[in-house]
């Protein structure tokens, strides 16, 4: 593919995405509205914002992973990120009861996950890459085995709680774009916009980074230090959108791969676009699915690993 | 010259190299020869610095490798290791031009496209510069990466096996593309080989590697001797001469 196709099939890729990706925020804002438009749009317009927020951070977080792993399966999800996001959250309003947690500084409760989280990510990087090195095997079977861990542990705490408290800890461990609070918004922007200049300034090395650990070191890439940046980034955002809507990472993996087919060997700057639009287009196309046509009976969960799902397997089959 | 000062490398316990002192002349083409395991790609590794040593220093023109930024390196030093499976779908033009990465860092130039071309020249790929490297064939594969270290035009160059699953004919053009790119563009190469016959035709300067040591350098006809190859690899290998040319026989 010489690089003039590569940038005229990425204008039309991304073009055509928009317009999807315009046409579905119109319905999101206005199917089914009945009442006073101002609160309509302003309550479905925090929605979207939430939307637009985890559809930045979830792509580009799965892309920066794909990159210094130097793997395009690997997810942060399936390395138990967002599984120790859940057991946090479970641990707070078991061990303290869902209105004392209701009482902190919500402020301080992000800082808190945020700070547990990238001590976790950080105590796994030291682990995987300067103990274990570079056995990918390994890599992908301590990411899953914490995953279960997470889980486990989580889902025992869940089975031991009062019934009331799990009510109001399944609203925090399901995936929704409701609950999102002002607070969260603004700090999940700020983090998303800090991972966003770092990225422009870490594009070329991040790109060399495809010709792998060694390809990268020959022509002069500071390996170590950038696959430290990228994990700390990762983690950052993967925190960031976990806090805003719950574990919902799985779709990166699709949007990435989407990205990666439609743009074989594409540098980051077309890649990470693109894969943010498809993922806007899959969360704010799910959550009208799953209000307008399922009437909320379900979680957006639900609708994005069902058609994300079989998005991936079509993926899959349709390989050369 | 690049001068390698009592370096050491150890896995645990277990030394896999101890060289207390070796100088790599520059200019001319260099090769490594030696069995399995004798540490040719670990010290290949280490002067390239894509494997840290326990212990010692590489010195690249009398700086010491470890003082140099990454990318003041790479604009004088380029390694093609022999494992190059690529997770991203790169075209060969993609390739090659990470080549100008320490010296444009991704924005390349006119002075840079013109050095990638020069490149693809060099190795005859020009007119498959927008192909896939999974289209092409092993043997265009590994030019396409040859040219990625020709186009980073550094004064050294090493080769870790680059004529692995080549055909007898790939093989040969590799080489002599090798020895092309150290007497016209005067690029001094070292090259790790495993079949003694291109060592004997291609080189200048042999090295000769056993247990993580270095037992033996010189020139072609110092080093390739029946007397010192058979006791290196423990076989019978016989040396002869055929019109003026060094012709090893390793079938026994």
């Amino acid at each position: 593919m010489s690089p003039e196709a590569r940038t005229t099939r990425a204008r039309q890729v991304s073009g055509a995405s928009v317009l999807v990706g315009a046409a579905l925020v119109v319905a999101f804002l206005t199917v089914g509205a009945v009442g006073d438009w101002s609160f309509v749009l302003s309550f479905r317009g925090d929605k979207l914002i939430t939307i637009a927020l985890v559809a930045c951070a979830v792509p580009l977080s799965t892309v920066l992973f794909h990159t210094m792993s130097d793997n395009r399966i690997l997810t942060p999800s399936i390395m138990g990120f967002d599984a120790l996001f859940v057991l946090i959250q479970t641990a707070g309003v078991f061990l303290l009861g869902s209105a004392r947690v209701a009482q902190f500084d919500p402020r301080l409760v992000f800082a808190a996950e945020l700070g547990a989280m990238t001590l976790f990510s950080l105590a796994l990087y030291r682990l995987l890459f300067t103990r274990i090195a570079r056995s990918l095997e390994l890599l992908l079977l301590v990411g899953v085995i914490c995953g279960v861990l997470f889980r486990s542990l989580a889902g025992l705490l869940q089975r031991l709680i009062d019934p009331g408290e799990f009510l109001v800890l399944q609203d925090r461990v399901f995936a929704s774009f409701s609950g999102a609070s002002g607070t969260d918004q603004v700090w999940a922007a700020m983090l998303i916009l800090g991972a966003g200049v770092w990225c422009r300034v870490r594009l070329p090395a991040l790109d060399a980074l495809m010709l792998g650990r060694n390809g990268a070191i020959a022509v002069g890439v500071d390996h170590r230090r950038l696959t430290f940046e990228t994990f700390v980034v990762v983690t950052l955002l993967v925190a960031a959108s976990t806090a805003l809507v719950g574990p919902i990472t799985f779709f990166g993996l699709l949007v990435a791969n989407l990205a990666y087919r439609v743009l074989p060997g594409a540098p980051h700057r077309m890649i990470v676009p693109l894969a943010i639009l498809f993922g806007f287009i899959l969360l704010a196309g799910a959550q009208v699915v799953l209000e307008r046509l399922l009437g909320f009976t379900g979680t957006v969960g639900m609708v994005v690993e069902f058609v994300g799902g079989i998005l991936f397997i079509l993926l899959l089959i349709g390989r050369r | 010259m690049i001068r390698v000062q009592d370096l050491s490398k150890h896995y645990g316990a277990k030394p896999v190299l101890d060289i207390d002192a070796l100088d790599l002349p520059k200019g001319g083409v260099a090769a490594i020869i030696g069995p399995n395991g004798a540490g040719k790609s670990t010290l290949l590794s280490l002067i390239s610095r894509l494997d840290t040593p326990s212990a010692g220093s590489v010195l690249l023109d009398g700086d010491d490798i470890r003082s140099l930024k990454s990318d003041a390196l790479a604009r004088r030093l380029a390694v093609l290791r022999q494992d190059n499976a690529l997770t991203a779908r790169l075209t060969v033009r993609d390739l090659v031009a990470f080549g100008r990465y320490p010296y444009s860092r991704g924005r390349l130039t006119a002075t840079d496209q013109a050095k990638v071309d020069e490149a693809l020249g060099l190795v005859g790929l020009d007119g498959f510069e927008d192909r896939f490297l999974d289209e092409l064939s092993g043997g265009q594969r590994q030019r396409a990466f040859i040219a990625l270290v020709l186009a980073q035009d550094t004064d050294y160059a090493l080769f870790d096996e680059p004529l692995n699953s080549l055909d007898i004919n790939h093989a040969v053009a590799v080489m002599r593309l090798l020895r092309r790119a150290a007497d016209e563009l005067g690029k001094t190469v070292v090259v790790v080989l495993h079949d003694l016959n291109f060592a004997a035709r291609h080189a200048d300067h042999v090295i000769a590697m056993q247990a993580g040591r270095v037992v033996h350098t010189g020139t072609v006809p110092e080093v390739i001797r029946a007397e010192l190859l058979k006791p290196l690899y423990g076989m019978d290998i016989n040396v002869s001469t055929i019109d003026g040319r060094l012709i090893v026989d390793v079938f026994g």
